[in-house]
């Protein structure tokens, strides 16, 4: 990964942080700007989580494929705790959840990182799913049987099995590279990385300045069409104009990915928004004081993370 | 009544053992188990109103789980651990070798006997015995686990350790999903998220009646569930 693009998005993104937290912290010192201090906070303590994810990000590309996707899988299984912890679970469902959690997570990984797409695309929603059904059943309760291994079910897809294609997004073959250097890749996932956060960003903003019609005002006040418009436009255009960091993509493809990334992004924050809503809390990770879980953080990239992966295969695979 | 209304003399009888007694194997043992417990129990800890402190207390909380006692033990700072032991039922606890080499030499328990129970050695006179002038105990007034995960009332125990040792503090604790996490009659765990809080001390009020007591007791465990 020592080429010369590599070093520019990184050097790009470290720049954008620097910037970033420069004004953050001029915001936090001047409070007399007119701007919200709740706002400046919040700012300050999203920019703060980047900084976590781009340094742990940067020690896991320097250490190889494998690191990546067992941190992936350490993510997975960080999430899928704070999944099930607050979805509701009856006693007949324990011993399907100790196996969902140390043998069908590990396992799924496992398959990612030896890059059996052929097993691992469908040992989770189909295996799994029988295993599940079968287990819980055998329990013997049956009490709402349909909704209990929905919900396992709905948290083994969305926090294991759509977040390992960003880790698998490290085998994909991309025609003309050497698949002995994988600098490619690693550049392939921080874009992927960048776009979901960019996204996430532009959604917030472009909600607060032109935000008029939120999507559905029941789950979430603060995601509107003016939101998901402008947030897809504006990842367009950045990713139009980073299209030198992903390999496979000509210009105006980097942009449709990135418009498509920006609106899965936006389903994934819905999906967990309505989810949250139910539950009848704020954050993931309100069993973690002063912060929100890493399910708050990685519910857009769950979303995106398999659409990229098989655009990226359409696109540009052997 | 059962038990003499005069306060019980504080050092009538020294700990069983002087605190650094504890092997190094055993004491290693003791880290590696609480390290494990909270990893896979992922238990946030929150001392609401409270700071964790040497003083002599008692530490009184819902009881759902095997982990629960090792559970607050562990997450407890280490001089406060060191002091504090838990109490747990004999005939559970002394059935088996690693079973009491667990209870007796790693977490350092004061074993209970549930099941015989002698007038001139209460339960709690072993207890206020044991003790002595330093340590604190961590105790479950419901008795036993509970099978829904709610709190079940109180037992008169808490009452009657209050009375004889008003000069020590109750700490209430509560334990948010471990339940979940390890249920009554399972043995593999689950890692979901957990939470400990621990609240404001209290004591028992001049010439407070067993029930008020009690029921004030068992809502302050409740009140830190929110």
């Amino acid at each position: 990964m020592n080429d010369i693009r590599t070093i520019a998005l990184i050097a790009g993104v470290l720049l954008l942080l620097l910037v970033a937290t420069a004004v953050g912290q001029f915001l936090a010192r001047n409070p007399d700007r007119g701007l919200n201090p709740a706002a400046v906070n919040a700012f300050n303590l999203r920019l703060r989580g980047w900084w976590i994810i781009c340094t742990v990000l940067a020690a896991a590309f320097w250490l190889g494929t494998t690191t990546t996707v067992v941190l992936c899988g350490l993510v997975s299984f960080w999430a899928l705790r704070e999944f099930i912890t607050l979805t509701p679970t009856r006693k007949g469902d324990h011993r399907a959840l100790f196996w969902v959690f140390f043998l069908f997570t590990p396992l799924h990984y496992v398959l990612v990182a030896y890059n059996r797409y052929d097993l691992f695309s469908v040992f989770l929603p189909l295996y799994g799913t029988l295993f599940v059904l079968a287990r819980v059943a055998m329990a013997g309760d049956y009490k709402r049987f349909l909704e209990r291994t929905a919900k396992i079910q709905a948290g083994l897809v969305v926090c294991v099995y759509c977040l390992s294609f960003a880790a698998a997004l490290l085998h994909v073959r991309i025609r003309g590279q050497d698949p002995a250097n994988s600098g490619a890749n690693f550049r392939l996932l921080f874009f992927l990385i960048l776009l979901v956060q960019f996204a996430d960003c532009m959604q917030y903003v472009w909600s607060r300045m032109a935000g008029r019609r939120p999507v559905a005002p029941e789950v979430s006040s603060t995601r509107t069409w003016e939101g998901l418009l402008g947030s897809a436009t504006s990842t367009a255009l950045l990713a139009a104009v980073l299209w030198w960091a992903a390999p496979p993509f000509e210009p105006w493809q980097a942009a449709l990915v990135g418009f498509v990334v920006a609106v899965m992004g936006f389903a994934g924050g819905m999906t967990m928004s309505a989810i949250k809503r139910d539950r009848g809390v704020k954050d993931y990770g309100t069993l973690v004081v002063g912060h929100g879980g890493v399910l708050d953080r990685v519910d857009s990239m769950c979303f995106a993370a398999p659409v990229f992966y098989h655009l990226t295969w359409f696109v540009a695979g052997q | 009544m059962l038990y003499q209304a005069e306060p019980m003399p504080v050092d009538v009888a020294s700990p069983r053992r002087a605190v650094p007694g504890r092997t190094a194997v055993c004491r290693a043992a003791g880290l590696t188990l609480a390290a494990l417990a909270r990893l896979l129990s992922g238990a946030s800890v929150r001392w609401i109103a409270c700071q964790p402190d040497t003083c002599q207390r008692f530490y009184f909380a819902n009881h759902t789980s095997h982990l629960d006692a090792l559970l607050i033990w562990s997450s407890l700072p280490q001089p406060v651990r060191e002091l504090t032991r838990p109490v747990a039922a004999k005939d559970y606890w002394s059935r088996g070798v690693l079973r009491r080499w667990l209870a007796e030499e790693v977490f350092d328990a004061l074993l209970i006997d549930r099941t015989d129970i002698k007038v001139h050695q209460s339960p709690v006179d072993v207890m206020l015995r044991e003790i002595g002038s330093t340590r604190s105990l961590i105790v479950f007034p419901e008795g036993s686990r509970s099978v829904t995960g709610d709190l079940g009332e109180f037992k008169s125990g808490l009452y009657y350790l209050a009375k004889k040792r008003p000069d020590i503090e109750l700490v209430p604790v509560h334990i948010d999903n471990l339940n979940r996490i390890l249920p009554r009659g399972e043995f593999l765990p689950v890692p979901l998220l957990s939470c400990i809080s621990f609240g404001p001390p209290m004591w028992l009020e001049h010439g407070e009646a067993k029930a008020n007591f009690l029921a004030r007791a068992r809502k302050a465990v409740q009140a830190l569930k929110e």
